[in-house]
């Protein structure tokens, strides 16, 4: 077989064009199994390391303050393994040169000791030294942010104390991978600190010695985490408790989860549409690749090759594009995965990051594109092997070609013979056309999702930002407050309007599903704050009865006119039945609301409020940041545009990065599939283009059939890639909905332009490339029907 | 004709009518023929007589739609080419017959020598490839891509690698038909001295009244019939045709 395998090398090599499009096409499929497997196990793995190795706990408890001694007696609850109390305080920082308010965490570390829970990773310094109230560890993301090392300084408000504190070291914690602030959707280490000092130091600033305001336990293996935190729920409530929570609603706990399960989604959903699209064109573009070689398969046959030859043979030239493509998409999707896998790095903070392609990934994108490949391969094959040698060696035919209905209706005149021949050649084909406007259409689909989710990221921040937030800034109290506090904040330097909020933490009961949400009261009707409707129009807030955004109630299987368990997990406590009256379309976070009056009603707390949005003169905004300082009522500054920026920033790193390389994927799929279309087309036409050519037509005019029947193709492609450009778009829209955000379903006449423009580029390229080789086409050679 | 008569191959009221586009075309209408074991064959007829469509059927490429082809090989055992399956045609083409085409049919990634070689990989007692080509006046061409080569020497190839697996029957159809006078006689003088020297049975068809006069036998082929068997008393030697 040695002439025969000599043959293939050289094959490859002057299929070279089409072999590199065709493996590209294999190549985009494959990269993205990859990609998503082995940036979805690279998180994962990085995390459940973290977790292990740090001691990550897994039921968390807050009170308001409670006795060292009864941790003691906590810790024999039947299921409860380790516990270790302790004490966190909010606190406020400055730095020198930074003039944006610093929001912190502090949290108590046993005196000059690594706690035995949530254990610190030391990445610089060391822990405070015994004894000392003056020193602290702070988080890795913070002091990356301002570029801190250990042995600088600090100014912070501890309980409306001003402290200097000395940085002793930097240290990364399994509980706050994602560091971002309570109210906050997204992380601004900038302006959010967590710092760890000496127990007794935070405890004598906070009036603690001898109290606890937090727990944090893990579980004896076996155990049933609901039973230990209704035990613990019942021994904390006369202490303030607050419901103790597992690690499936710790913040930092809960966005990886998040992010995670997306990835999972994404990883079936975006390589299953990619891979199949691939599988699909992979199996046209190879059968056809193999059918212009018929007068080949012929020949060998005619000097006695029997089939099994024949097909060993083409298999092997299947075989070498497919393990190119694969090679190559292995090789981009892995390049790629670590390129995402550095951005997660930075965006959970993630001591080390394991990174490993998996190796079922591997051996399933090889299958799914070998069988693709085989089966179009094969079918061709055994097609031709079937003809008699002689029959295929024989001229072909002239085909049964009529006057199309498409011919006879449009005027004479306006075809010319250039535009009768295209169609007609499209009509005597239909299959053939089908399948090219199948492949270009399905490429014009992955395009458009590339576009949509680009578009779709615009517009849900732009919602947000533009129609639900319409405050310059958040303020957080320290506790709620009598509702004049909007008055005196109305006087600040560059407040143009103010608005009062009440927020309570509750747990949403509908039948055995239950969520912890805020259940915010605002005024009614809120002027900073708008709900939107599914038309992502403002709504005014029901007369009576809760509203929540759509998300969460399909989370909770809730519909408008059930009723819902409201447990207040603050103050009094109480427990509440509300009718659920209206559903909120908001594209970030979850929550619930009511007009404030009613909240506070039912709190039986007076018109009180704890926070307030204003809406700020930009100009003499540094004024007002200065004069909030001084009140230490104020317990958080949140700044809207950097909020924007953050999520901004989140989505360009994640979504978009993830985005912005599938569309590169889908480009080149689109491209490879034009210009195998076009090269195929060529080779089965240039006896007829030749003819053409000796009957005198110029180069031009042959260049204009071929032409149009590329550009006929990609234009009636259209329509139908446009309709599975929708289709995936709603297949991915499901697969990126989360508690986090939600993508809108918006097809802007971009997405579809952009769509259309990519592959009718794409088919331009790819048709200037065929003129040029109609050029160098022999045209005696070509009409003796002998192969190039 | 010296030689004994035993007979290659026999044909018995071969029909053969296919589908082209929308006609029917009835290429073979009840053709007796039969090739002796180291003759030298001539079908003579005009364009659509039905020469090539029989040598198809002859040389297993083409099935029969009626009648019944007989080959007997070297070793005297038959077979019946119109009852053969696909297997059994494969074997055939491969052990038996040597194919030359009008327009060569050369494998264009593949040298001279590799277009023989493709055939004596698969052959059960073939020539070596350079020996083959130096029988057809090409040893100095061993390394050359058909596009290197002129009509003449890319048919000589093709008559090269049709020899190499030594078949008892070579099969040609127009083979000078792509070619000029001068080359024409080169590639005929291949043929006839591969006829006279290894006793190959060598089947031409060709339209050339001229070249049957270097035959043993002239059939002449007519609307899918034959018209007429015409033996040459002597084979006039190929350098002397002229047309």
């Amino acid at each position: 077989m040695r002439t025969l395998d000599r043959k293939l090398a050289r094959d490859l090599w002057r299929l070279k064009g089409q072999v590199l499009a065709i493996a590209l096409v294999i190549a985009g499929g494959v990269m993205t199994l990859i990609l998503a497997v082995t940036s979805l196990e690279a998180l994962s793995g990085a995390r459940e390391r973290f977790y292990a190795s740090h001691h990550f706990a897994e039921v968390f408890a807050e009170v308001k303050r409670a006795p060292l001694g009864l941790a003691e007696r906590l810790a024999e609850i039947e299921g409860v393994n380790l516990l270790e109390p302790g004490v966190r305080a909010p606190m406020r920082l400055s730095l020198p040169g930074f003039r944006d308010p610093i929001r912190g965490l502090a949290l108590s570390l046993p005196d000059g000791r690594q706690p035995l829970l949530n254990r610190l990773h030391l990445v610089a310094g060391g822990l405070p030294e015994a004894g000392r109230d003056d020193q602290a560890v702070i988080s890795d993301a913070f002091a990356e942010a301002h570029g801190l090392m250990p042995g600088d300084r600090l100014e912070a408000i501890l309980d409306g104390r001003r402290a200097t504190l000395r940085v002793a070291g930097i240290a990364l914690s399994p509980e706050f991978l994602y560091q971002v602030a309570p109210t906050d959707l997204m992380p601004d280490y900038r302006r959010y600190a967590v710092l760890w000092m000496n127990r007794r130091a935070l405890a004598s600033a906070f009036g603690m010695e001898g109290a606890f305001n937090h727990l944090a336990l893990t579980l004896q293996a076996g155990a049933s985490r609901e039973d230990v935190i209704d035990a613990l729920d019942l021994a904390l409530a006369r202490y303030g408790g607050t419901g103790a929570w597992g690690r499936d609603e710790q913040p930092s706990h809960r966005f990886i989860e998040e992010e995670l399960r997306q990835q999972r989604l994404q990883a079936i959903v975006v390589p299953a549409i990619f891979l199949s699209v691939s599988a699909f064109l992979l199996h046209v573009v190879m059968g056809r690749l193999i059918q212009t070689q018929r007068v080949q398969v012929a020949v060998l046959k005619a000097f006695g090759y029997r089939d099994t030859e024949l097909a060993r043979h083409f298999a092997l030239l299947a075989g070498a594009i497919v393990l190119l493509g694969w090679a190559l998409g292995v090789a981009l999707g892995a390049w790629a995965a670590s390129a995402l896998a550095e951005l997660y790095r930075a965006y959970f903070r993630f001591p080390e990051m394991p990174f490993r392609v998996p190796a079922w990934a591997l051996a399933l994108s090889l299958a799914v594109v070998a069988a693709a490949a085989g089966l179009g391969a094969w079918r061709t094959v055994w097609r031709e092997a079937a003809r008699p040698p002689a029959e295929a060696m024989r001229p072909p035919a002239p085909q049964r070609f009529r006057r199309s209905w498409l011919e006879r209706t449009l005027p004479t005149g306006l075809l010319g013979h250039e535009g009768r021949i295209v169609l007609r050649h499209l009509g005597r084909h239909p299959a053939k056309a089908g399948l090219s406007v199948a492949g270009i259409a399905l490429s014009a689909g992955l395009l458009m999702i590339g576009a949509y989710q680009l578009d779709a990221v615009e517009t849900m921040i732009d919602r947000q930002y533009r129609q639900v937030l319409r405050m310059d800034m958040e303020l957080t109290f320290r506790e709620p407050t009598p509702r004049r506090a909007e008055g005196e904040l109305a006087h600040l330097p560059g407040v143009l309007a103010v608005e009062g909020w009440r927020r309570v933490a509750v747990t949403l009961q509908h039948g055995h599903r239950e969520e912890r949400v805020g259940l915010l009261g605002m005024a009614s009707p809120p002027r900073l704050r708008q709900v939107l409707d599914a038309g992502g129009e403002p709504r005014r807030l029901p007369e009576a009865g809760l509203m929540v955004t759509r998300w969460l109630a399909e989370s909770l299987d809730a519909r408008v006119g059930d009723t819902l368990e409201v447990q207040v997990m603050e103050g009094k406590r109480q427990r509440l039945a509300l009718t659920l009256s209206a559903l909120v379309d908001e594209p970030l976070g979850v929550g619930a609301y009511l007009a404030r009056r009613d909240l506070n009603a039912l709190l039986a707390e007076g018109d009180a409020i704890n926070g307030a949005w204003l809406l700020v003169d930009d100009a003499r905004r540094q004024a007002l940041l200065d004069a909030l300082w001084k009140r230490p009522g104020v317990a958080a500054i949140g700044l809207l545009d950097e909020a924007e920026q953050g999520i901004r920033d989140y989505l360009d790193e994640t979504l978009l990065a993830f985005a912005l390389i599938f569309l590169a994927i889908a480009s080149s799929i689109a491209f490879g599939v034009v210009y195998n279309n076009a090269r195929i087309a060529f080779a089965e036409r240039a006896r007829e283009l030749a003819t053409l050519r000796v009957l005198g037509y110029g180069r031009a005019e042959v260049a204009r059939i071929l032409l149009g029947e590329i550009v006929l193709l990609t234009l009636l492609a259209l329509p139908p890639g446009w309709a599975i450009g929708i289709a995936f778009s709603h297949l991915l829209n499901r697969a990126f909905s989360s508690d986090l955000y939600r993508l809108p379903l918006v097809l802007t006449p971009h997405a579809f332009g952009f769509a259309a423009a990519g592959v009718l580029a794409a088919s331009l390229l790819v048709a200037l490339m065929v003129i040029r080789r109609l050029g160098r086409l022999d045209l005696v050679a070509s009409l003796k029907g002998v192969e190039r | 004709m010296e030689h004994a008569k035993e007979i290659a191959l026999e044909a018995r009221g071969l029909t053969r009518h296919y589908r082209l586009g929308e006609v029917t075309i009835q290429a073979l209408r009840g053709v007796d023929l039969t090739l002796y074991q180291g003759e030298l064959l001539v079908l003579l007829g005009a364009s659509g007589s039905g020469k090539s469509t029989l040598l198809n059927i002859l040389g297993g490429l083409d099935s029969a739609s009626g009648g019944a082809v007989r080959h007997v090989d070297r070793q005297g055992s038959e077979r019946d080419l119109t009852r053969a399956g696909p297997r059994e045609l494969t074997r055939y083409r491969r052990h038996h017959v040597g194919f030359v085409f009008q327009f060569y049919n050369l494998i264009s990634s593949l040298t001279a020598r590799e277009n023989v070689a493709i055939v004596t990989e698969i052959a059960r007692d073939p020539m070596a490839p350079e020996t083959a080509l130096a029988l057809v006046g090409l040893e100095g061409r061993l390394d050359h891509f058909p596009s290197q080569l002129s009509g003449g020497e890319q048919q000589r190839v093709a008559i090269a690698r049709a020899v190499a697996k030594q078949p008892e029957l070579l099969l040609c159809d127009e083979p000078t038909g792509a070619l000029d006078f001068r080359t024409g006689i080169r590639v005929l003088e291949v043929l006839e001295r591969i006829n006279r020297e290894t006793g190959t049975a060598v089947a031409i068809i060709t339209h050339n009244e001229v070249i049957g006069e270097m035959a043993d036998r002239v059939v002449r082929l007519r609307d899918g019939r034959v018209d007429r068997v015409h033996a040459n008393p002597r084979r006039r030697p190929v350098g002397e045709l002229r047309w």
